[in-house]
């Protein structure tokens, strides 16, 4: 039993996920209201530790902008103008997951774009070539025909 | 060989070039990128008007400060906090300024948590504030999307934001960037 509860704390560790940021002192009462500030938080940004959203973060900016989101939501905002709200405070920056628009084209389409064209690129190349390949080996000249034969001859003889 | 040959020979190798010339392109781009700092997020509130915010005085002063005081004249909003590192370094710039009228400066006592903590903090390294405010709950600060201090914004005479300067406002940013800035703005009335 000792030498498992490393293992055991360790499963544990990879099982829970991540700690959570939110605070039981900023949870609301209302359970739908709740669910739709998490889902909010999710989205958007912690402008701190960029890589992570407010609702994962433990940043002070991001428990205010937790806070903010939840107070505007209690006094009947909906998803999209809370978000938009802070996205005019903070910029597209904010959102976890940029949004498609003419500026964004290069980024969300830009990968597939040039795969794509690697990918052409190959194609063609291939093409080329195999065509090539079909018609470009000279058939065997009955010299070499008879050289083979007699290889294969020695070998088994 | 002829020059044509060369050339010719020179146009046949080209494809050859193609993966170094892109690798070329795409390292430029990538150490450009490299040089940038990531927490200079560009902020879509210039050339908008500041959102209306009411901040409560410091601890034992009577006033704090809103939104309608930036209007009538050019300001800065300098937005700093007593456990903020940097501030301290461009704090004797801003009194500096205060000394000499050059421009009034709003603050933003951002994040304290302790309410003595601001009010000491200026008694110890001077006032360079026109009207201070207290912010514990980030609500101007979100309001002019501050993302850490110190941050500094240049606010014209009808209360639109139309500079942003992140990190702390020294004698060399002023001469660059926020001294021209204010200066024009003040000429435009």
């Amino acid at each position: 039993m000792r030498r498992l509860l490393p293992v055991l704390a360790l499963v544990g560790t990879v099982l829970k996920g991540p700690a959570l940021a939110v605070q039981p002192s900023e949870v609301l009462a209302d359970p739908t209201m709740e669910a739709r500030a998490r889902e909010i938080g999710r989205e958007l940004r912690c402008l701190v530790c960029q890589n992570q959203s407010i609702d994962d973060s433990d940043a002070d900016l991001a428990r205010d902008l937790r806070v903010m989101v939840r107070e505007r939501l209690t006094a009947g905002d909906s998803d999209r103008q809370v978000i938009d709200y802070i996205v005019s405070r903070y910029g597209d920056f904010v959102l976890m997951k940029p949004p498609v628009k003419p500026e964004t084209w290069a980024l969300w389409f830009g990968p597939a774009a040039i795969g794509g064209a690697g990918l052409l690129a190959l194609v063609l190349y291939f093409r080329r070539r195999g065509g090539a390949g079909s018609g470009g080996a000279a058939p065997l000249s009955a010299a070499e025909e008879e050289r083979i034969a007699r290889m294969l001859e020695d070998r088994r003889g | 060989m002829t020059d044509a040959a060369v050339r010719g020979g020179l146009v046949r190798r080209l494809p050859y070039l193609l993966p170094l010339a892109l690798f070329i392109a795409l390292a430029g781009y990538f150490w450009i990128g490299l040089g940038k700092d990531p927490h200079a997020v560009p902020s879509p509130l210039i050339d908008k008007p500041v959102s209306e915010f009411i901040l409560a005085p410091l601890e034992g002063r009577d006033r704090g400060f809103t939104s309608a005081d930036l209007i009538g004249q050019v300001s800065l909003v300098n937005v700093f906090g007593s456990w903020c590192v940097a501030c301290r370094i461009e704090h004797p710039f801003l009194v500096t300024l205060k000394r000499e009228g050059v421009v009034p400066v709003f603050g933003i006592d951002w994040r304290e948590k302790d309410r003595q903590a601001g009010p000491r903090w200026l008694a110890e390294h001077g006032d360079p504030y026109t009207l201070v405010g207290d912010d514990p709950e980030s609500r101007a600060a979100i309001a002019f999307g501050v993302t850490g201090a110190p941050e500094t914004f240049v606010v014209d005479a009808r209360g639109i934001i139309r500079y942003k300067h992140v990190g702390p406002v020294t004698a060399d940013v002023w001469e660059d960037t926020l001294g021209p800035i204010v200066r024009r703005l003040q000429a435009e009335k």
